[in-house]
């Protein structure tokens, strides 16, 4: 009788939520279509889900156990419950089980509990979520007992045990209700979107990293892609494609991603969370940001954004304000973060791309660099052959079409700037010292594009990439070496896209390269304490964090860490054109990253980028020094004269 | 003598407004390429801006460099007219008789073309052979608001050298050319660039004779003259470097032919440019 109560409460309440999951697949449905190996992806889903997904939600371990025993103990006391149904209610072992589970997920329930009503970490959302450890504890507390009971024969009053499973039904039909717009929508759209994934090379199962943007056709394909508004980019959600709708739907509203944005702690107009909330309502006909009970966009209130699933997300009034959108800065500290593989950089880039490619509504400084680009193929509107003068008296060599070198030296638009100059010199200087074959492209070096793309302008950068990539396929060299982390993303990356597939490396782990083998000699060790920070594209984007680190123990630095470094190092702020959209916040940007460095106490920031010097070096004093990687090997090599 | 081409000459009808704009195509000074004119976009910036009932926008030369255009079209605009006109033709005559058939009651375009003659006379060429008048270095156009104007007249804001800004009232159809001080271009983008029509128009055009004579090179900065005070104390030095002389010169209403002469004579000999 109990496990009859119980089955066919558990069945019915599992139907009605498969019912609302089908139900909300209509919206994410809606997107444009994606290339996706259904099959392939399924087949990953469970190792993807324990490897990549654990890997993520295991960097807070509390969080990590007790979602093992909520999640754990729920679907196998599921499975148990629907299994009674096919017969094996009888069995005192079952229920046995069934109260082992259920303590288990009590536990985990406890430790949920602990957290959202004591511990109150600030970047949880409230609203729907704050239900959930009542949800949790009346499910598996009221089942316990009845579980309890029947595995010792059943001395409890029927009526008293049907009270019980009444409870626990309405309980799990609160959580079930979640699949709709609640806590539990997570577990469905999260599976589909790791299964289902737009970057499928980023799991454990594929490359383990896959950062680059995805290429976006220009030239209309058929008649059909001309002549309709949102040929180009996304103006609505359903220009999404559907597996990012899918994706954008998995958020669970953890905040972690609101915890690193680099822009939310400096109380520029974005939270990475709210973005992403503000995408998932979208979705639907008439939405409204009304219901979303996290923190807002830093100075922006709840309430006023309005939008749908086919009306444009982008606008003063609609459900994503400009500055929102511009104040990115594309440091992945968010997609490194979300344990729902969400990709926000990708979704921004995307909706930058119309707001530039079919709008023309790039902020005003951002649109003049991207007119000068598109008329002298420098962000600066300055002339090819000026981005060789800080080396006029080194008489760098150029390496003409056909020709051939070991190395091939990329500058970067960094060349153009007085500070980044000082740190490129240091770099030849050091070439020379070690003796390696190098060149430099001369006037064919365009900029590489990274801003333009980054600031959606697909057809400057797709433009640009052609003319470097068939400049430097018409050149013999064994690999290329660039200072700019940028640089480097942008030809190891987005070149293959183009045909350009040449071995890049970071000139941290060419000099690294050159210490370990002997051909410079470390005679001055710097002594001095030292705080390394990662640049963003050479971290996230590259996973590229030992050899900096190698190279500063080599010359002998007091290395000392930051809270935050590595992989989940904090943007400068310079990237993805935030310098020059200029967004305005409670802070700047650098100025929090430098008071991480404060906080080590170290003399002196040693940094691996142009813009990050630019940025770091923009702080007011007093702060630590800052030095370009290459400035300090110079020093720490100066052969005895 | 009232043209017969534009009945409505006396007045603009500011509810039906119908403008033309004249776009050049440009050149960037440092690398070369063709784009769009810096101020022939503000022109078409401006015209957007008084959202006409009906635009025209018109360039007029050869079809080469006419992708170059698009980035006009990437404005906002959908279609712009092309006068096809031989390498090397005039387009003042052309421009002219299709303007004529048009007779729009504002016509808008930039100070100087960047690249051909440049000499910053067709806007004149065009409004003699239209028998409009011309407002030079307009920054400001709207419709005029105060109650003892006639209706349909316009106020203009002109720009003068040193920041100064003149309000003018103009009444009727008129050419008037974009200051660079003038509200920025809007950026162009390229999904509507590359949606927007093109359409060639054939048309009749003499050589210009004048421009294929002269000698094409490089451009470069106009040496400009530079008058240094000598003597004095570093602060009197620092004062004639630095300091505007705005507002100190000499205005003149209605002179005389001869008081006038004077004043520019008196100038010139001023600046040490006659004896």
């Amino acid at each position: 009788m109990i496990a009859t109560a119980l089955t066919t409460v558990v069945l019915a309440v599992l139907a009605i939520g498969a019912a609302l999951a089908v139900w909300q697949s209509r919206r994410w449905l809606a997107g444009r279509p994606a290339a996706v190996d259904v099959v392939a992806g399924l087949r990953a889903l469970p190792g993807r889900y324990l490897v990549d997904v654990h890997h993520v939600v295991g960097r807070t371990p509390f969080n990590a156990r007790f979602h093992a025993l909520v999640a754990g103990g729920f679907l196998a006391s599921l499975a148990l419950l629907v299994a009674m149904g096919a017969g094996i209610a009888g069995w005192r072992i079952v229920w046995l089980l069934l109260a082992v589970v259920l303590a288990a997920m009590l536990a985990g329930a406890l430790m949920v509990r602990h957290r959202r009503r004591v511990v109150r970490p600030r970047e949880l959302s409230q609203g729907r979520f704050a239900r959930l450890p009542l949800s949790l504890l009346g499910f598996s507390g009221c089942l316990l007992v009845v579980a309890l009971d029947q595995a010792m024969g059943g001395v409890m009053p029927e009526t008293l045990a049907l009270v019980l499973v009444a409870i626990a039904g309405v309980a799990l039909a609160d959580l079930v209700w979640g699949v709709w717009k609640g806590p539990l929508k997570h577990a469905v759209h999260g599976a589909l979107h790791l299964a289902f994934h737009p970057r499928p090379a980023r799991f454990h199962d594929g490359a383990g990293r896959d950062t680059g943007l995805k290429p976006l056709p220009l030239a209309p394909q058929g008649d059909a892609g001309i002549g309709e508004p949102g040929a180009l980019g996304v103006e609505r959600p359903v220009d999404f494609a559907w597996n990012r709708l899918l994706g954008f739907d998995a958020c669970v509203q953890c905040g972690r991603c609101e915890t690193v944005c680099p822009a939310y702690a400096a109380g520029l107009p974005l939270n990475p969370k709210k973005l992403v909330q503000d995408l998932v309502v979208a979705m639907d006909g008439q939405a409204s940001d009304a219901a979303y009970a996290g923190n807002p966009h830093p100075g922006r209130g709840i309430g006023k954004a309005h939008g749908g699933a086919a009306l444009p997300l982008v606008g003063h009034d609609a459900m994503i304000h400009p500055d929102t959108l511009w104040s990115c800065t594309t440091c992945r500290a968010c997609v490194q973060e979300c344990p729902m593989m969400i990709e926000h950089v990708d979704a921004v880039v995307d909706l930058r791309r119309f707001q530039t490619l079919e709008l023309g509504a790039t902020p005003a400084k951002a649109a003049v660099m991207l007119e000068e680009l598109r008329a002298t193929d420098t962000p600066g509107g300055r002339a090819l052959a000026r981005r060789w003068d800080w080396a006029a008296d080194l008489s760098l060599p150029r390496l003409p079409a056909g020709g051939s070198c070991d190395t091939l030296l990329w500058v970067g638009d960094g060349a153009f700037d007085l500070r980044v100059q000082r740190s490129l010199r240091a770099l030849v200087q050091l070439l020379r010292r070690a003796g390696v074959d190098f060149a430099v492209l001369g006037d064919e070096e365009l900029d590489c594009g990274d801003v333009a793309r980054r600031l959606g302008d697909e057809a400057a950068f797709q433009s640009l990439a052609v003319r470097n990539v068939a400049a430097l396929n018409a050149r013999r060299f064994t690999r290329i070496v660039t200072a700019d982390p940028h640089a480097l993303h942008t030809l190891r990356n987005e070149y293959p896209a183009f045909g350009g597939r040449w071995t890049v490396v970071h000139h941290t782990a060419l000099l690294l390269e050159l210490v370990g083998s002997g051909a410079l000699t470390v005679t001055k060790p710097v002594g001095r304490s030292v705080t390394f920070h990662d640049p963003c594209y050479l971290g996230r984007y590259n996973g590229e964090i030992e050899a900096p680190r190698a190279l500063l123990d080599a010359i002998g630095v007091e290395r000392r860490e930051m809270l935050r470094s590595g992989l989940r190092s904090s943007c400068c702020g310079g990237g993805g054109g935030a310098p020059l959209t200029d967004v305005a916040g409670e802070r700047r940007i650098p100025d929090v990253r430098m008071e991480h460095a404060r906080e080590t106490g170290a003399a002196m920031v040693a940094v691996a980028c142009p813009n990050c010097v630019v940025m770091l070096e923009g702080v007011v004093g007093p702060r630590p020094e800052v030095a370009e990687i290459a400035e300090l090997v110079l020093a720490a090599t100066e052969t005895a004269r | 003598m009232p043209d017969a081409a534009m009945p409505d000459a006396a007045m603009i009808d500011w509810a039906m407004l119908d403008v033309a704009v004249l776009l050049s195509i440009g050149r960037h000074p440092v690398s070369g390429r063709a784009r769009r004119a810096a101020t022939d976009a503000q022109a078409l910036e401006m015209a957007l801006a008084l959202r006409p009932r009906r635009l025209t926008a018109i360039h007029a030369g050869p079809v080469a460099d006419g992708e170059a255009l698009r980035a006009y079209l990437g404005m906002g605009l959908e279609r712009l007219t092309l006068l096809v006109l031989p390498e090397g033709g005039d387009p003042v005559e052309p421009l002219v008789a299709h303007l004529r058939r048009l007779a729009p009651s504002l016509i808008l375009t930039g100070r100087q073309a960047e690249d051909g003659e440049g000499s910053g006379m067709l806007p004149y060429l065009i409004a003699r052979g239209l028998d409009a008048a011309v407002v030079p270095d307009v920054v400001r156009i709207g419709p005029a608001d105060a109650p003892d104007t006639k209706p349909g007249s316009a106020n203009l804001v002109q720009a003068l050298p040193r920041g100064q800004r003149r309000a003018l009232i103009v009444t009727g159809p008129f050419v008037a050319t974009i200051h660079p001080s003038a509200p920025p271009a809007r950026p162009s983008a390229f999904g509507p660039a590359r949606r927007g029509v093109i359409e060639p128009v054939a048309a009749q055009a003499a050589a210009d004779l004048f421009l294929s004579d002269c000698e094409h090179r490089p451009w470069r900065p106009k040496p400009k003259l530079m008058r240094v005070k000598r003597g004095g104390s570093a602060l009197d030095r620092l004062k004639a470097a630095t300091e505007s002389k705005s507002g100190k010169g000499q205005l003149l209403v209605n002179p005389t032919a001869e008081a006038g002469a004077l004043a520019i004579y008196d100038s010139l000999v001023e600046q040490g440019i006659l004896p």
